[in-house]
């Protein structure tokens, strides 16, 4: 059966229409995210400021145990691992080249410079970031935060400054953890495995890795402490405001979307910091 | 009249388009307790969230002693909130704490409570609550009704001047939730403090509220005494009232007040041939004693129980009869003269004494331990009811005519200090 003209007519418009439809979500999209990323910043700067108040330090305490402490384990693996292919990976391309001497600076500035503020925020935003949403999602949902206002206990204070604090001072030393060991790792695959000069390897490291380098490191570290922390306490703290879902959905929701977007960031931020930083 | 210390005005809000409250008005005047019923989701639970400032109405305003609580200033909103305390239907207690730090949470935030009087403030509550053997554990590895006791005395333990109490009986047996409402009947004689207190738990509520406001599509429908309440007419009053009030009082199989109004109504009240009747009121002595040497929970028990000894006797002689008060049953004997009624009363005595205290006096803590020794003590009170005499009135004169008819001990170890 033909269409008729205005049936056409009504079929083009349709077709048409997808186009503005599409800019126009791009735009709400990108409103949203501004938004969200300005009400990100305040939470933030508030809950920084908030870490000077009365009580803060046994919660500050805990929460550098829970970021910093239990979360040592794990970096020691993946950087041992990290170090160590690295080792191996640097030595054979290198070889090629027959510039085997240049693996301790080779692994050196990768890691210090690179990978271990990189690997360790991802690791860190793995392990504690996700439990930090999950759990203050679930405090929001079961009204602990409600009632923390009732009793005149300042949430953001109570629950976010803490982990803050906690963040800003775990990254940067576990980044040093992640870079010390990742070096002992390349050690021990380049030098005692695959045979490269044991002295060579040292030299070379400690020529070429300046202390700008790692001062850059850390700052990095830094950096991806405060988008992590506020990344994820941000979306646990207003899991409730979400559209998509409520309750343990919610949760589980904006503990992906906090983990997800925290890796993207981190690299955004890596790339941006590394070419000031060059 | 006095100021209000809570008044609400025109409340309205809408969430997602879907109006929630609509135009509520109502006042909380210092040391009453004020019950909010009605049926799941009609905004209860909204409204008294905008009580305390969780949420901010459409239209309307909440005023605390005459003052919007929107146009408070800092000083003036930390003042409001400090006379203030919530508790949660869920409970809202913080798991990673245990029960003495959740309680004591309150307390260690505010400065101008001093630190080395906590741990005694936290653990007479805790004590108050029966909960000093669980100080120590974790919110997770208790009952609900023990995890709501503990909710109930974080709220008490600021000393507030207003509780805001959202389903404190939620998901409890009737011995735990009668107990749970005979507890905060206590503090609030104790502390007179004012409450807003939402429940299903009709009429049990009635015996701690001074008003009652009834919502029904988010518009209040009731508000009164309990008293009125009892005449409340509306067009969904069935499907409202029934949804609430069980035919039959979960504590004690007894008919509800309700219940029992309507049947004397048709009965005896508006009987033709104006037949006698009498009111028997039994009544467990000094409650407030035996509450605290043997606990709330045993307390609601031997309650509970005596109030199913008092229906079986009665009913299986054609009496009906209803909880009147906290530790007050009323008994209606139709068609029985004064005398006959006496022998009636006498023949419960016999059987009170030869099975129903035995029975009763197994009633104890579950610790099998009591503060002081418990000599139980039931007394009742016969009168004289004519048709179109208010119930009200024979039952005040039954009162009136109360004596001792059982003592007995109820076997517990003294506890030890």
């Amino acid at each position: 059966m033909s269409s008729t003209p205005a049936q056409n007519e009504a079929k083009a418009f349709r077709i048409i229409g997808i186009v503005p439809r599409f800019f126009r979500s791009i735009g709400a999209y990108g409103v949203r995210w501004v938004d969200n990323f300005g009400a990100a910043t305040i939470f933030f700067l508030m809950s920084l400021a908030k870490i000077f108040q009365r009580h803060q330090l046994a919660n500050i305490f805990q929460q550098i145990y829970f970021i910093g402490a239990r979360t040592m384990g794990i970096i020691v693996l993946v950087a041992a691992f990290t170090g160590m292919v690295m080792g191996l990976q640097l030595h054979y391309t290198l070889s090629k080249f027959g510039s085997e001497a240049a693996l301790g600076s080779a692994i050196g500035l990768s890691l210090v410079r690179e990978l271990g503020p990189v690997l360790t925020a991802i690791m860190i935003t793995a392990r504690a970031g996700s439990a930090m949403t999950a759990e203050i999602g679930i405090q929001r949902i079961t009204e602990q935060i409600d009632a923390l206002y009732t009793m005149q206990i300042d949430p953001l204070a109570y629950i976010v400054s803490p982990r803050v604090a906690a963040a800003l001072l775990s990254f940067p030393l576990l980044t040093a953890l992640f870079d010390v060991v990742g070096i002992a790792g390349g050690y021990l695959s380049g030098v005692m495995l695959t045979g490269a000069d044991a002295g060579a390897y040292y030299e070379r490291l400690y020529d070429s890795v300046a202390w700008i380098d790692v001062l850059g490191g850390f700052i990095k570290a830094f950096v991806f402490s405060a988008i992590v922390v506020t990344d994820c306490c941000f979306h646990g703290f207003y899991t409730h405001l979400q559209p998509e879902g409520h309750g343990a959905r919610g949760v589980s929701l904006a503990t992906t979307r906090a983990v997800v977007q925290s890796c993207v960031l981190i690299l955004v931020a890596d790339y941006l910091m590394t070419s000031f930083l060059l | 009249m006095a100021q209000p210390l809570i008044e609400v005005k025109n409340l309205t809000k809408t969430f997602d388009g879907h109006p929630v409250l609509d135009g509520v008005d109502f006042t909380l005047h210092e040391g009453e307790v004020l019950s909010i019923i009605g049926k799941s989701g009609v905004g209860k639970s909204v409204l008294l969230k905008h009580v305390i400032g969780l949420l901010t109405p459409d239209e309307g305003r909440v005023l605390f002693r005459g003052r919007p609580i929107d146009g408070l200033t800092a000083r003036q909103k930390k003042a409001y909130l400090g006379k203030i305390s919530y508790m949660f239907q869920n409970n809202a207690l913080f798991n990673s704490l245990t029960v003495q730090e959740n309680v004591a949470m309150p307390l260690r935030y505010n400065p101008s409570v001093e630190r080395e009087h906590i741990p005694d403030r936290v653990m007479d509550h805790l004590d108050q609550m029966e909960l000093r053997d669980a100080a120590r554990k974790y919110p997770a590895e208790l009952s609900g009704g023990m995890q709501k006791r503990v909710a109930l005395a974080r709220a008490l333990v600021t000393q507030p001047d207003i509780v805001l109490f959202d389903e404190p009986t939620t998901g409890q047996d009737p011995i735990r939730k009668n107990a749970i409402l005979s507890m905060i009947a206590a503090h609030q004689q104790k502390s007179h403090f004012s409450a807003i207190l939402i429940s299903h738990d009709l009429p049990d509520v009635f015996f701690i509220s001074n008003t009652v406001l009834a919502l029904y599509e988010g518009r209040v429908i009731f508000d009164g005494s309990p008293e009125e309440f009892d005449q409340f007419d509306h067009p969904f009053r069935s499907e409202f009232v029934q949804s609430l009030e069980l035919l039959q009082q979960e504590l004690n199989g007894l008919y509800s007040r309700r219940q029992f109004k309507i049947r004397y109504q048709t009965d005896l009240f508006h009987n033709p041939q104006n037949v006698a009747y009498t009111v028997a009121v039994f009544m467990l002595e000094d409650r407030q004693r035996m509450t605290e040497a043997l606990g709330h929970p045993a307390t609601q028990e031997l309650i509970a129980a005596m109030g199913t000894f008092i229906n079986k006797h009665f009913s299986d002689v054609g009496g009906f009869s209803t909880r009147y008060s906290a530790a007050a049953f009323v008994t209606v004997l139709p068609f029985a003269e004064m005398d006959e009624a006496r022998r009636l009363i006498e023949a419960f005595v016999d059987d009170l004494t030869t099975s129903g205290v035995a029975r009763l006096a197994r009633v104890r803590p579950a610790d099998g331990t009591c503060a002081a020794p418990v000599e139980i003590a039931i007394s009742a009170g016969l009168a004289q009811g004519k048709a179109q005499i208010a119930l009200g009135e024979v039952i005040a004169s039954a009162r009136e005519n109360q004596a001792t008819i059982a003592r007995f001990n109820v076997a517990c170890r003294e506890k030890k200090e």
